[in-house]
């Protein structure tokens, strides 16, 4: 059946399977490889994009599903050159190993800071609870979300003087 | 780059990471070539299982599958088995029986990877179901069913005997001690489930005859000689390519029958071939770590000196002894278990057996069974602390090894090469408070409500950097590691390696170095690794060898260029070689530093028209092989402070305190990210992980939903802290750092667990410690927590 998706403010039509997951459908007819399959049951959250602004596993996700909506994956996380304050908090902070997890927890902590622009250890703890690292042991996460919101709340000031 | 114009140690920010944030790597799954089909494995739903029939005829006439490979087929080309990393052999795809829950059984190749698993449900096969062996305890009983029957003569399930140190030595020390206590303990089976499962996409040309695999691999230069000796191919018609890798662990060091059968499908086909396994595929069937079953027996005088050990083991090696370590080592570095202390005597018997399960027995993180061996001897600390009335850490503060008595040959025939190990824990006892914590805990007990508080103390020695090539071999494969580096003319440098991140950071660490010894920008130091066509011989990435070994290599290399540099300095400064002396970056006439040329000056002269001296051919390059002269031993102690619900058996760990001794700290940055990693794991290992079976060999992890992993709620925040003590034969002193927490925090957490439930006379519990294990530990009724609760 055919399909038209939002990914990343670009629309694409494809004729696909029912079937077809999301995360495939990313993946193999887009071509948008940065977003990661890893379990097959929403255990570790590899696969997370956002679908009309919410982080879901697009592993347990039809691409059918997502017809006629808007999805942003990891490589919409840059905008005009510029990295995301996560991305840069992900590099300052060493909070990524492998690699394999991060697209999954830089779309997750961006949906946090956009709706906790300052949260604690804890809610980042909380809200990557969803997501397997096996890397890092999560400490570096959580630091790298944190210097995040601190540097994302100093460029909004910035902005705003 | 935000560290621009950084020359060597130091917190540099990972050349890795620009890709990684994008969204760019490149994994094996990201691979996509012109033309390429997709290959899904049929697995078997048995055990133990007599294969009658494979009938392949309605999967064949699907539209969209190209080919379906089984036993019958690998056998016409001599591939149904292959050698495994022990000497055994495994099936590729069953020809007379399945020996394992999971196991190959055929292997379709199609258009999509729908397709190819829509084929599988085609595919008829007929069973005739046997009677499992699951528990390792009853694999030698004399009714057990024969496992092996394919190795003629086979009449049991014994695999090997094997054993370390001074047999009657040990039993003459025990005889005589004045205490002796004992303990059967198992280490579970768990599995190292990097978070990118195993695959391949598998390339033959076959006009050229060049077969290119791109695979998830640790070792790609192993596994090329491997597919050489096992598929006859000309190891120069081979490329592998280990391209970046979703995580290893020790998961990515075997040879798994997909690969086998990817490289054939491309061969049948002549259109590349990718297979990528599912999660349960990879929990069900690649590589497994630990199950040893083991009764340790310690014995010490009244006033806590321990005077010896001794272990039995056995251990489970699954249907095929698929263990990945060096040949002559078949437990491993098991033998290691003397740990941290001064002790006179000390024995180990292990005894391999088979079983109905998935074959492997790598180094989950734990350098070749190290982390058995200090599980085991930590525990046995603990107990005998229990016994004698003496703290934990008091105990052990009476009994690790001095600095004085480096280097330390053990009673197993180890050679430490350095260490203070009462400083480190001291160093871990007052990072922690850990006399306030032990007031706490009184004061807790005193009062008899809320959580049960438990510390838990650890001290690990670690042997890393295998090895010394007349020691060690995988398969013959000498364990030395080549390098190469190459200076351009404008003096930037690139650097060839054997060895291959899985997460490690080698692109930046690595590049470090360069930039420590030839003192020019990091960033002018471009590392290649993961390819077998671009990078020189070498035996890969496990058992945190690659800073001890490919790391020393690279140290040479550089040092070799910087020899040769002050070679072609000495023409441009018209000085002899030798008056001359080295600042980072640049080789001066001594006593005169404005005389000098910088690297970059003399890599340009030696590129140009200068008259070269003798011992110089022109350019800078040079290659060079490091053959380790020992292991390194990295060591730490570490402090975990856990509150148990009583009511529920919850285990929480409150704080984790872990101090790290790896010698040279090339990249700090990247060693305590390491460190978090593998604490991570042993909070998994010692709460969460294991893969247990039911009694028809039903495997009870077969997914995350089952197999449970560590997320970011069950993890504390971290306390690190270090001491250094470098390793006095590594060129840079550094000793590799990888495993250490993996190895040293599951004891830790369990100690921890065992004191708290301490009031209850509770001595020893079997990992993993979830909430119905320690709930029924507490009611005195533990159960077996590898088999199924009967």
């Amino acid at each position: 059946m055919n399909i038209t998706v939002t990914v990343n403010g670009q629309t694409y039509t494809r004729d696909i399977e029912p079937r077809l997951l999301l995360v495939h459908f990313l993946r193999d007819e887009l071509d948008l490889t940065g977003t990661h399959w890893g379990c097959d049951t929403s255990n570790c959250g590899a696969c997370v994009v956002w679908l009309d602004g919410v982080p879901v596993k697009s592993c347990t996700v039809l691409a059918v599903m997502a017809a006629g909506k808007e999805v942003r994956t990891v490589e919409g996380l840059e905008r005009d050159g510029e990295l995301d304050p996560v991305q840069r908090g992900f590099t300052e902070c060493h909070g990524l190993q492998c690699g394999f997890c991060t697209p999954g927890m830089l779309m997750t902590s961006r949906w946090l800071l956009d709706h906790n622009p300052d949260p604690s250890e804890a809610e980042i703890r909380e809200a990557v609870s969803g997501q397997i690292c096996r890397c890092t042991g999560y400490e570096n996460i959580v630091r790298s979300v944190r210097w995040a919101a601190e540097h994302s709340a100093r460029d909004t000031e910035e902005v705003a003087r | 780059m935000s560290e621009n114009g950084h020359r060597g140690f130091g917190r540099v920010q990972r050349k890795e990471d620009a890709r990684f944030i994008r969204g760019k790597g490149n994994y094996v799954d990201d691979i996509k070539l012109p033309g390429m089909l997709y290959g899904a494995v049929l697995r078997s739903p048995h055990a133990h299982a007599r294969l009658v029939s494979v009938d392949t005829t309605a999967a064949e006439a699907h539209p969209q599958v190209r080919a379906v490979i089984t036993g019958e087929t690998l056998a016409g080309l001599n591939l149904a088995w292959m050698p495994t990393l022990s000497g055994d052999v495994q099936a590729v795809l069953a020809t007379d029986k399945v020996r394992f829950q999971g196991q190959e059984v055929a292997f379709v190749v199609a258009e999509s990877h729908y397709a190819a698993r829509d084929a599988l449900e085609l595919i008829d096969v007929d069973y005739e179901a046997l009677p499992p062996v699951i528990d390792a305890r009853r694999a030698l009983d004399d009714d057990a069913p024969v496992i092996r029957d394919d190795l003629e003569g086979r009449t049991d399930n014994h695999i090997f005997d094997w054993e370390a140190g001074d047999a009657s030595a040990t039993d003459r020390l025990f005889d005589d001690a004045e205490v002796v206590l004992a303990q059967d303990m198992l280490y579970p089976r768990v599995h190292p489930a990097p978070l990118e499962t195993c695959g391949m996409v598998a390339d033959m040309d076959k006009v050229t005859g060049k077969l290119t695999v791109y695979t998830t691999t640790q070792a790609p230069h192993a596994h090329r000689t491997v597919y050489a000796l096992v598929a006859g191919l000309p190891e120069h018609k081979i490329r592998v390519v280990s391209p970046d890798i979703g995580g290893g662990f020790g998961n990515k060091v075997g040879i798994y029958p997909g690969y086998v059968c990817a490289i054939v499908g491309s061969i049948v086909t002549g259109r590349p071939v990718k297979w990528v396994e599912d999660r349960s595929e990879n929990l069900m069937t690649t590589s497994f770590a630990r199950d040893y079953h083991m009764r340790g027996e310690i014995a010490a005088t009244r006033d806590g000196r321990v005077r010896g050990l001794r272990v039995k083991v056995l251990a489970d090696h699954g249907a095929f002894n698929g263990t990945a370590q060096p040949t002559k080592f078949p437990a491993g570095f098991f033998h290691v278990f003397t740990g941290s202390y001064d002790i006179e005597a000390a024995h180990c018997e292990v005894t391999g057996v088979y079983t109905n399960k998935a074959p492997g027995g790598v180094a989950y993180a734990c350098s070749f069974r190290i982390t058995e061996a200090v599980y085991l001897v930590e525990r046995m600390m603990d107990i005998l602390a229990d016994e004698l009335g003496i703290d934990p850490a008091e105990l052990r503060l009476r009994n690790l090894l001095r600095a004085e008595q480096f280097p330390y040959s053990t009673a197993t025939g180890w050679e430490y090469d350095s260490g203070d190990y009462p400083r480190t824990l001291r160093k871990a006892m007052e990072i922690a408070g850990y006399d306030e914590l032990r007031a706490e805990q009184a004061e807790r007990r005193a009062r008899g409500d809320g959580p049960l508080m438990g510390i838990g103390v650890s001290f690990f020695t670690e042997a890393v950097g295998a090895g010394p090539r007349k020691h060690m071999d995988i398969l013959g494969l000498g364990m030395a590691d080549g390098a190469e580096l190459r200076v351009h003319p404008t003096g930037k440098a690139v650097l060839r390696i054997s060895v291959q991140t899985q997460g490690q950071g080698h692109e930046t660490t690595f590049a470090q170095i360069v930039a420590h010894e030839l003192g020019i920008p990091v960033d002018d130091v471009e590392v290649v690794h993961g390819d077998t066509d671009q990078t020189p011989f070498g035996l890969g990435t496990y058992g945190s060898r690659s800073t001890p070994v490919s790391g020393a290599a690279t140290a040479v290399v550089a040092r070799k260029v910087r020899e040769r540099a002050r070679i072609v300095a000495g023409a441009m400064l018209e000085a002899a070689p030798e008056d001359l002396e080295w600042t980072p970056g640049r080789w001066a006439v001594r006593g005169d530093p404005s005389s000098g040329a910088t690297m970059q000056e003399i890599a340009m002269a030696a590129h140009g028209t200068l008259e070269l001296p003798a011992g110089v051919e022109g350019q800078l390059d040079a290659t060079t092989v490091y053959n380790p002269p020992n292991l390194t031993y990295p060591f730490g102690a570490y402090i975990a402070v856990v509150d148990v619900d009583p009511g529920t058996g919850k285990v929480a760990v409150r704080r984790f305190v872990a101090v790290d001794d790896c010698g040279v700290r090339i990249n700090p940055m990247i060693v305590e990210g390491q460190v978090h990693g593998g604490l991570a794991d042993g909070v998994g290992m010692a709460l969460m992980q294991v893969m247990a079976f039911d009694e028809d060999g039903n495997h009870l992890g077969a997914s995350f939903m089952d197999y449970l992993l560590p997320t970011a709620m069950e993890c504390p925040s971290w306390e690190l802290g270090e001491t250094v003590t470098p390793s006095p034969h590594h060129p840079l002193g550094a000793k590799g750092v990888g495993e250490s927490a993996t190895v040293g925090s599951p004891a830790a957490i369990v100690n921890a667990v065992v004191d708290a439930l301490s009031p209850y006379g509770v001595r020893h519990a079997d990992m993993p410690l979830t909430p119905a294990n320690v709930w029924r530990v507490i009611q005195g009724r533990p159960f077996r927590t590898d088999l199924a609760i009967p």
